[in-house]
């Protein structure tokens, strides 16, 4: 099963678990809730601290119990129909608050109510995360983001086709075998460039597009153009983004390689390291050369797609040295169909 | 209408190597029909003035966006020769530039090139006046990288990094670098406007480059009147400041 933003179509579907932005975002407010009942219950300034204590102590064991939980069972919970999944979250809340409720009782009896009060407490707060997350879902879901998406994604650059074909023109009478190759890159690259590309792809599937699109910059700017490729420890399999490094290798040739009368390095390393992949470009980089409001556009687009996917286990900097530019991007490593 | 018994004399300017040959052979195309002779190629802006310094060209063909200098900077300098060859922009793709091209009826063609279009921007070029200096400078999006001074038929390009100080003297002004002066024509006050962060103004006719400011001396004229001059990097000439220019002694001081 290809992992993908638009996953379930247009219907609702449970958050998943095993993204750190969602359980941060459970953490959170699941803590916030505590503060505030602790809050309301609190006389006064001094039995806050006491409260949030008392309260604490009832909570964070449940909240660490179901965050575990959740992350355990999160595949099987994901693969349900929406509805059958929101039960089974109910469900799971409400056994694991019996199951910490007669463990606790067991330690100090005095303290604590009836067990229904827990549970109608638990149940609402399941209940509100739970809208929370649909609502955020509908936000970040296909009808919304398909149109963003696929506004980012519009946004090959007509510099690079017309250049291109114009190279190629040039080829026809001199080299035709060259020509053809070059028209075949041609097509696959665009090939991509209009492909629904909100699925992820392979990783070596996007190194091979940037191979190709390097070739027909080579081809326009000949020796200008240096490119040096590190990725014989990256993982090939690993899922991204379609055009997630090709745009970031276009502005590499159009603000570091085109302004430049001297030839330039543009250099790629991908390797993984621990769960995350990495990918590092680097460019020649000279302050004078203008055009960065459209550099600007193109890293905010890889940063909200990237952010679309991964949530927030996935990043890219930009860095600008006196002499270079780089780019780091760190994603999560998630390899096709897995378990 | 008069026949032209001589061919057109073309130049070519693009940075990309198949560009040129796409251009060239597009132009041995157009011969057939329209006599042509091709004066050469160019990847830049020097060679394109050096090339010219050696056989005039009739027209430039000229693309917009190249390294180190563009074409729209390079038209002007182009307007030093005498006479200056007609220009036909080229580009594959520049929203900005074509919008002013439209808007000054400046001829262009875009990239891939069709030979009808070629032919007829040839065609036109001898009756056309070259785009004038004050349409170019108002498409100019960033100041000029170079000045430029005519010697004996050659355009000299002078960095603008090199230039020490500018000094207005009657008509002209002279462009001081460490290693000579050259004079061009051009008012101190617009150089003034276009490089204001680079240049700082220490005489009612002399700008000097900020990086080039190495301190300031106090200095005895005549009768012990004394005044403020500056101290230049890479070159002895001492350049006094203006008793209105003083505040820039104590601004560039403080750093």
């Amino acid at each position: 099963m290809a992992r993908s933003i638009n996953q379930n179509a247009y219907s609702s579907a449970l958050p998943n678990f095993r993204n750190l932005g969602i359980l941060f975002r459970i953490l959170v407010a699941v803590n916030v809730f505590a503060a505030a009942a602790a809050l309301v219950k609190a006389g006064d300034a001094r039995m806050l601290w006491e409260e949030l204590l008392e309260i604490s102590a009832v909570v964070q064991p449940l909240l660490i119990a179901s965050l575990l939980a959740l992350v355990v069972l999160n595949d099987i919970l994901r693969r349900l129909p929406y509805a059958f999944g929101l039960a089974a979250v109910f469900a799971l809340e409400m056994t694991l608050t019996a199951v910490l409720y007669g463990a606790g009782k067991s330690f100090h009896a005095a303290e604590f109510a009836a067990l229904p009060r827990y549970w109608v407490l638990v149940a609402l707060a399941t209940a509100v995360l739970l809208f929370y997350f649909h609502l955020r879902g509908r936000a970040l879901s296909p009808a919304l983001s398909e149109a963003r998406l696929q506004a980012l994604q519009a946004r090959i650059r007509p510099h690079f086709l017309f250049n291109s074909i114009n190279a190629v023109l040039s080829l026809i009478r001199q080299d035709p075998r060259r020509a053809e190759a070059a028209l075949e890159d041609m097509a696959d690259l665009f090939r991509v460039f209009m492909a629904d590309n909100r699925e992820l792809a392979p990783l070596a599937r996007e190194v091979e597009l940037c191979r190709q699109y390097l070739e027909l910059e080579q081809l326009r700017l000949g020796e200008r153009l240096k490119v040096e490729w590190h990725v014989e420890k990256m993982p090939s399999d690993a899922l991204i983004p379609p055009l997630v490094l090709q745009p970031l290798l276009e502005n590499a040739v159009y603000h570091g390689i085109e302004p430049r009368v001297e030839p330039g390095v543009v250099s790629i390393n991908i390797y993984r390291a621990r769960d995350q992949v990495h990918a590092v470009l680097r460019n020649p980089y000279q302050q004078q050369g203008g055009h960065h409001a459209g550099n600007k556009m193109a890293l905010a687009n890889i940063r909200e797609r990237l952010q679309l996917h991964f949530d927030a286990e996935a990043s890219l900097t930009a860095k600008v040295g006196a002499q270079e530019y780089q780019v780091h991007i760190v994603i999560p490593y998630v390899k096709e169909a897995r378990a | 209408m008069s026949e032209s018994p001589l061919p057109l004399r073309v130049l070519i300017v693009d940075d990309e190597a198949p560009a040129r040959d796409r251009m060239r052979d597009l132009l041995s195309d157009c011969g057939k029909e329209l006599p042509l002779s091709l004066v050469g190629e160019a990847a830049g802006a020097r060679a394109a003035l050096d090339l010219l310094g050696r056989s005039a060209a009739d027209v430039v063909l000229l693309d917009i966006r190249m390294p180190e200098m563009d074409g729209i900077e390079l038209a002007q300098h182009l307007l030093k020769l005498e006479p200056p060859p007609a220009v036909v922009f080229t580009t594959a793709y520049d929203a900005y530039a074509i919008k002013a091209f439209e808007v000054h009826a400046v001829d262009y063609l875009l990239k891939p090139i069709r030979l009808a279009r070629l032919k007829e921007a040839l065609a036109r070029v001898r009756e056309a006046a070259p785009p004038g200096l004050e349409t170019l400078r108002e498409m100019q999006r960033a100041p000029r990288t170079h000045l430029s001074a005519q010697e004996r038929g050659k355009v000299h390009l002078i960095p603008i990094e090199e230039v020490v100080y500018l000094k207005a003297e009657l008509k002209y002004v002279t462009v001081r670098t460490p290693k000579r002066e050259f004079l061009i024509e051009e008012s101190l006050l617009r150089l003034e406007e276009e490089y204001a962060e680079r240049f700082v103004r220490v005489h009612r006719n002399c700008l000097v480059a900020r990086a080039a400011i190495r301190g300031f001396e106090r200095d005895t004229v005549e009768e012990g009147e004394t005044h403020w001059v500056v101290l230049l990097d890479g070159i002895s000439d001492r350049i006094a400041v203006s008793r209105r220019q003083q505040h820039v002694v104590r601004e560039i001081s403080r750093g």
